[in-house]
Parts: C-alpha cells; sequence; structure tokens
C-alpha cells in the first residue's frame, strides 16, 4: 500500500490542456487542395477507397467528410503534389453541407471560437449515455480515452452515464447496422428532452466505406436527428471533445428560445 | 512429426492429387462432400490438426456450384480441403467442435445447410431477417434493405426452477462497450448460466468487399477492427501478397513487425488497466489507461495515427523511420517499460485485487482446445499456440522470443500471459530497431491472377486472425472472409462464467478483452 502511495506521489499531473491545434504534419488529418497546383488528373478520385472526393472542371476539387476516412492515399499518389494531408482534425460541425468541399479554414475558426467559449461553458454538466449502433470500436475506444487522466473529460463537467434516462446526450457510433435499429430507437427515445445527438466518426455521418449495405444504414441520422457531426476514423479524443462542446453551445440556443 | 500432406495422402489414397500453394505452407486437396467428414475428423483426432477458418464461397457463376474450403493448421502448415456443395453438407461440429459457428454461418449466410449439427439455429442474421436470402449469394444485391419478417425471437435455453432469476443485459451497456446482449441464468449471486447473443454490429463488410480492387480492399481491412486494425491490415496485405507471389523487402517486414509489436503492447497494457477496473481498482486503470496513452501518442508521432492505420502497403509498408523517430520510439518505450514494472508490482502486490482475480472465471483445456481458443484466452489454459511462433510471417522467424504458456485458465492468468508478453515486446522493438535492414519499403505488386486465393494470418494481440482471399476474373475481390481472433474466443466465454458472482463477469469479460465488431463484421 505504501509502494502505491508513493507512487502516485511520484507521477507529475498527467492532465493536458484541451488542444485543439493540428497535430504536426504526417499525422493522418484533414487532406487539402492547392487549387493551383491541381492538374486535374483525376488520380485522387481514383485512389480514393471512400469514394469520398469529386473533381470537376468547373467546381473543382472537393472533398465529402461524409465518407472521408483520412487514408491519406490522396495526397500519395496526386502527380502534381497539389494534396497535402494536414494534421487537422477538429473538424465538428452542426450542418451536414459543410461536410462536403468546405474550406479546412472554415473548420478551424469554428474551432478557435470554440476554445473561447470553453472557459465560459465549464461550470456546466452534461450527462452522456454513448451508443455503439455498429462501429469497428475504434470510437468507442477514442470516447472510453476522453476519461483517461490525460483528458479528463469530467473537468468540463461532462460525464458518462449508465442510462438513458438520466443523459442529455448521445454519442453515437457506428452507422447504425440492422440488428442495431431498434436498440438505437428506443435508446433515442428513452433520453429526456432536450435531447442531443452526436454522431461520432466517418461511419455514424456517412457510412464509411460501408455506405448503405443489407446489413447497415450507413449513417445515425437515417434513424435519429443529429445535432452535430464529428468527422475522423476514429476522430481522436480532443476532436470528439471539441463536438460535444460545440453541440453543447447549441443547446443554449435552444434553452434561449 | 512426419509431413501431414503425405499422411492424409497415405491415409486417403482416392483423393485427388494435392495441389501446393499459393505460399508454400498451403496445400489444398479436393474432397468429395461425402468423405468430408470422414477427412476432417481424421485430421483433427489423429493429427491433432485445429480447424481455423471454414469459408462458404457461392462459385455457381463460376463453375455452377457451391464451395466450402475447410481450413486446418498442423506443424506449420495449412491444409485447405476444398469441397464442392449443392444444398447442404454434412456436419462436423459433433467431431470438430470448432466448426459449430462457422457451420451455422454459412447456413445465413449463403443458405447451405449443415446436417446433423447439434444446434442449427441462426446465427449472424437476427430475428426477423427474411430466411429465404442469403447475403453472400452471388445473386444477392448488397445495396438491398429486405422488410423485417415475422419471426420469434431467439429462445434461450434458459433454466428452470425454484429461485432461479433471469439477468438480461445489452446490447446497450452501461459502459462505453460495444454491443453484445448476454442472458443470465441466475441463483442468488452465482450465475448457473450464461448465453450470449452476438452479431449485432454486423454490417456486411464481406459482401461489401465484393468487386473492390486489390488496394482499396486494404483499406476495408483496416476497418475491420480499430484496436487490431494494423493486424488486419497487415493479414489481407499477406493474403494478398501470398497470392501474387510479391517478395515483401525485410525493411519493409521489420518494420511492419516493429509496429505490430507497438499494437501488442498498446493493447495489453492498455488490457491489464481495464480489467483492474472490471475489479474496481482505480490505481491499475488509471495507470494503465495513462501508459496507453502514451503508446497511443507514440504511435501518432511515428506513424502519423494513433490505430496505426495507414501504414501498410501491399508489398511493404507506407511509412519509413528515420534516426529521430527510432530515437523517440526508443526513449518512450524505456520511460513506458519502467514505470510499467513499477505499477505491476504495485497491481501484483495488491492482496485484495489478486484475492478477487485469482481463481475467477477459469476456462478449462478441453473447452480451450475443443472449440480452438486462440491467442492470450488459449495460453492462459495450456493451449500452447502462437501463430508468430508456429507459421512465421513478417519479420518473427528472425526473432527469439517466449511464448508464456500457463495452465490454470483464471482471470489472474490471462492477465499474466500479457504482461510477460508485453516485455517480450519491448525487447522485440529493441531489437528490430537496432538491426533494421535497409533497403526499399515497398515493392511492386506482381500481377494478380484472376480466381486466385490465398490466406494471410496474424497473431493480433488477441490471438490469431484468418483473412481468405479469393479474386475474381478482373483480380478484384470475389470473396473476403475474415476469421478474427474473437470468433473461437467468444465461443468459449459462457464455459468460463458459470459458478462465479454476476458481479464478477465485467471483470471476467475484461480479461478475455474480445472484440464484438471483427466478429459480427
Amino acid at each position: 500500500m505504501f509502494k502505491l502511495f508513493d507512487k502516485i506521489r511520484r507521477i507529475p499531473p498527467a492532465t493536458k490542456p484541451l488542444d485543439l491545434t493540428p497535430a504536426p504534419a504526417g499525422s493522418r488529418g484533414l487532406p487539402v487542395v492547392d487549387p493551383a497546383k491541381c492538374c486535374g488528373s483525376q488520380a485522387c478520385v481514383a485512389a480514393c477507397p471512400a469514394n469520398a472526393i469529386a473533381w470537376g472542371k468547373d467546381a473543382g476539387w472537393r472533398l465529402d467528410l461524409n465518407r472521408c476516412n483520412f487514408c491519406g492515399v490522396c495526397a500519395e499518389v496526386c502527380p502534381s503534389h497539389a494534396i497535402t494531408q494536414t494534421g487537422i482534425f477538429a473538424l465538428a460541425t452542426r450542418d451536414k453541407e459543410r461536410l462536403v468541399g468546405e474550406e479546412p479554414d472554415a473548420f478551424t475558426v469554428e474551432a478557435r471560437k470554440l476554445q473561447e467559449a470553453v472557459r465560459s461553458m465549464l461550470g456546466r454538466s452534461l450527462h452522456i449515455r454513448h451508443v455503439d449502433s455498429g462501429s469497428c470500436n475504434g470510437c468507442d475506444w477514442e470516447m472510453a480515452h476522453m476519461l483517461n487522466p490525460v483528458y479528463d473529460l469530467q473537468r468540463f463537467g461532462v460525464d458518462f452515464v449508465a442510462s438513458p434516462r438520466h443523459a442529455d446526450m448521445l454519442l453515437v457510433t457506428g452507422g447504425v447496422t440492422r440488428h442495431l435499429e431498434d436498440a438505437l430507437r428506443r435508446t433515442y427515445a428513452a433520453a429526456g428532452e432536450p435531447k442531443l445527438v452526436v454522431a461520432v466518426g466517418t461511419c455514424a455521418i456517412g457510412g464509411n466505406m460501408l455506405g448503405e449495405t443489407y446489413a447497415h444504414h450507413g449513417g445515425v441520422d437515417k434513424v435519429a436527428p443529429v445535432t452535430v457531426y464529428v468527422p475522423g476514423c476514429p476522430p481522436r479524443p480532443e476532436a470528439i471533445i471539441h463536438g460535444i462542446l460545440l453541440a453543447v453551445g447549441r443547446l443554449s440556443e435552444v434553452e434561449a428560445l | 512429426m512426419a509431413d501431414p500432406v503425405m499422411l492424409l495422402t497415405a491415409q486417403f489414397p482416392d483423393l485427388g492429387a494435392p495441389v501446393a500453394g499459393p505460399a508454400p505452407n498451403e496445400t489444398t486437396f479436393e474432397v468429395p462432400v461425402s468423405d468430408v467428414r470422414a477427412v476432417a475428423t481424421w485430421l483433427h483426432r489423429e493429427l491433432k490438426a485445429g480447424l481455423v477458418q471454414l469459408v462458404g464461397v457461392d462459385e455457381t457463376p463460376l463453375d455452377g456450384t457451391m464451395r466450402l474450403y475447410y481450413v486446418f493448421q498442423v506443424s506449420g502448415q495449412l491444409l485447405i480441403l476444398r469441397v464442392a456443395v449443392e444444398h447442404e453438407f454434412p456436419s462436423i461440429t459433433r467431431e470438430v467442435p470448432s466448426a459449430h459457428w462457422y457451420e451455422r454461418e454459412i447456413q445465413d449466410m449463403l443458405g447451405l445447410k449443415p446436417v446433423d449439427h447439434p444446434h442449427p439455429a441462426p446465427l449472424v442474421l437476427h430475428a426477423g431477417w427474411p430466411r429465404h436470402l442469403h447475403p453472400l449469394r452471388k445473386d444477392f444485391d448488397v445495396a438491398s434493405w429486405p422488410e423485417r419478417e415475422a419471426e420469434a425471437p431467439f429462445a434461450f435455453h434458459g433454466v428452470e426452477g425454484g429461485g432461479v432469476a433471469e439477468v438480461p443485459v445489452g446490447p446497450i451497456h452501461a459502459g462505453i462497450i460495444e454491443p453484445g446482449h448476454f442472458r443470465f441464468s441466475t441463483m442468488g449471486e452465482n450465475v448457473i448460466r450464461l448465453e450470449a447473443q452476438l452479431f449485432y454490429t454486423h454490417r456486411g463488410l464481406e459482401k461489401r468487399a465484393e468487386g473492390l480492387s486489390l488496394e482499396h480492399g486494404l483499406f476495408m481491412a483496416e476497418r475491420v477492427c480499430g484496436a487490431c486494425a494494423l493486424s488486419h491490415a497487415v493479414a489481407y496485405a499477406q493474403a494478398v501478397e501470398r497470392l501474387t507471389g510479391c517478395a515483401v523487402p525485410k525493411r519493409a517486414l521489420a518494420l511492419r513487425t516493429v509496429a505490430l509489436e507497438m499494437e501488442r503492447l498498446y493493447n495489453h497494457i492498455g488490457d491489464v488497466g481495464n480489467l483492474c477496473a472490471g475489479a474496481a481498482f482505480a490505481f491499475g486503470n488509471t495507470q494503465g489507461m495513462r501508459l496507453k496513452e502514451e503508446l497511443m501518442r507514440l504511435n501518432d508521432r511515428v506513424w502519423g495515427h494513433r490505430w496505426l492505420r495507414g501504414i501498410v502497403a501491399l508489398g511493404g509498408v507506407r511509412r519509413d523511420l528515420d534516426g529521430p523517430l527510432i530515437s523517440d520510439i526508443n526513449r518512450t518505450l524505456d520511460k513506458v517499460e519502467h514505470e510499467w514494472q513499477e505499477i505491476i508490482e504495485i497491481i501484483l502486490g495488491d492482496g485484495i485485487f489478486m484475492d478477487r482475480v485469482r481463481k475467477t472465471g477459469i476456462l478449462p483445456n478441453e473447452v480451450a482446445l475443443g472449440l480452438g481458443a486462440v491467442g492470450v484466452t488459449a495460453r492462459a489454459s495450456g493451449v500452447d499456440a502462437d501463430l508468430r511462433r508456429d507459421l512465421p510471417y513478417a519479420a518473427y522467424g528472425d526473432l527469439n522470443f517466449q511464448v508464456p504458456v500457463y495452465e490454470a485458465g483464471d482471470v489472474a492468468t490471462r492477465m499474466q500471459v500479457r504482461l510477460v508478453e508485453s516485455f517480450e515486446s519491448f525487447d522485440m522493438v529493441r531489437h528490430l530497431l537496432t538491426n533494421l535492414p535497409s533497403g526499399p519499403i515497398v515493392a511492386k505488386l506482381p500481377p494478380v491472377p484472376a480466381y486466385g486465393r490465398a490466406i494471410g494470418y496474424v497473431e493480433s494481440p488477441r490471438g490469431a486472425d484468418l483473412h481468405f482471399l479469393m479474386t475474381g476474373a478482373a483480380g478484384d475481390i470475389y470473396r473476403y472472409m475474415v476469421r478474427s481472433a474473437s470468433y473461437p474466443n467468444w465461443a468459449v466465454v459462457p464455459y468460463a462464467v458459470p459458478g462465479n458472482l454476476v458481479a464478477d463477469f465485467p471483470l471476467i469479460n475484461k480479461s478475455f478483452e474480445l472484440c464484438y465488431s471483427c466478429l459480427d463484421r
């Protein structure tokens, strides 16, 4: 027992400030195109395994975050090196339209504004129920990691609860399988009003590489209304926290009405 | 031991000549459906061969028949029985119990009936699925959404008698975990029987993969499972490389091995921490999570992804290591290993915790052996199996490492296996990094044969993952079947729970640490 306390005493505080600045280059974040360099070869369109890239002579290069899983192949195959894979990860948004072809700046501006808003929200309390609607468990684990000493989600007044009846927010991972559709509907119905739904990860947003199959709806909003979408495969814990806080901002709007 | 191919040929001289390949340790036998039970039983009983995968393929567009591929592993070889089947096939579950789920899955997904299966209930497709539809048949449209049909919910066997209560749990759980339904029959605090209904996260991944190019299939493989993403990617890439005869550069093999052991490390350390959570031992849980986070951040810095996605290429790897990255790995691992040693000493010295994990959730050796358990689960129950040593791949053939095997089969032993393996992994990574071969990191993939077939395998942190891959006319994916470590291991969990307290189930479950997504696909 002495050793245990001694070890705890010797460990420096592990908790880090919430950092939404992009990860260093090389980290698999948002791919960004330099339109001046784009040669129109469409090599990226063919190579993208998630079918997330569109290119038109006039419309230019458009990335669809409903499907992009940040594999980075587009940047590797581009003959004119017009695409860079950045470390930008704080991509949560309320508007589904923003997921397609949006300038990366739009997300980072939102992230910066959010960081300012975070401070004012520290006093808030938010209870979350996680629902796995058919994920690969990557998003689920990153969600669990939000509770580790490094991210310490509870410092924001946010915590996970065991029952949807106690929850203000559902964090939904996975693209809703046939076998979990009923469970998701019932969990949504059981949560008290007002309730928020955050779709975590590319599967939950637009089905990732699986899309729609006989067993997979390919998106949470086909079954329940979604407040905030958090792209990533999986999104890192900071990106999910970003999405949660963004959703809470909307809650105050709801209350103001 | 004599060559199993020769032994099998001698025992069953009427079988056609064995076909070797595509890899040197793969041999295929054409077996008539009337003989498959006899051959499989003989392999299992006389050669002690383990059935490691059983795949059904709809080959009717090719030559008008369905086929089953029985994959047996014995003394460093894979023996494959290729069997043409019309509507039904003899179940081998009574003789080779590990066939039980595969046969039920084939019944659901391909509509072939396992005759004389002891429990031929649906497995993958839950109640309400139109039973005349079989998704893995070639005439089934992957994007169709059949309406539910009236069908009674699955019956649990249950237990009857005065004082027996049933506790239903899931599919949505109280914690942050994946979905499955557990039905406990209890007497007071004690579990008498546990039944599990799984396959909630069945996404249709294998069907969706059909028709993809081999390059795109790799990214599907990375998404089979989050926590073993790299193992699945490597297993898939190996299947492609074996199929095409691609010689992967030595440096790429070593880099893959470094990354695979880093995957094992973050999993094992995180899993031991998580196991402490199952006994409400906050210190162990918190410290395990903290060290896991350090390792995941290391993954991100070195490989660009916390979950080690985006490392593997067909024919090699996509990322190389330079001096600064190598010293980052060495520095971080030294620090984590030192702390891990200290923390483990405290965990193992905690009387209350150890009392909770010893003799809890015992998995008997005969169950582990009979149902073909793999990985940590098997090695804690006296099964001496590790693909890294038994069928070496990547750079494992050149490495010396200990494979810990214990008899007790309880929660404490499964933890012990992880502890020993984690220190082996630290050593392996360090050894590989000091002896990193120079040269290219990726080889050009040779042309893909039409209607070729190969198996790739990896010992993931959870055990043996096998990826069965068959190409179509254009070199695209014709059939892809993922047998993850969780597949055989989920089947043994209900045997380790009866006799324990209900409250110990989370602890027992965490000690197995199985995934749902790679089982359900």
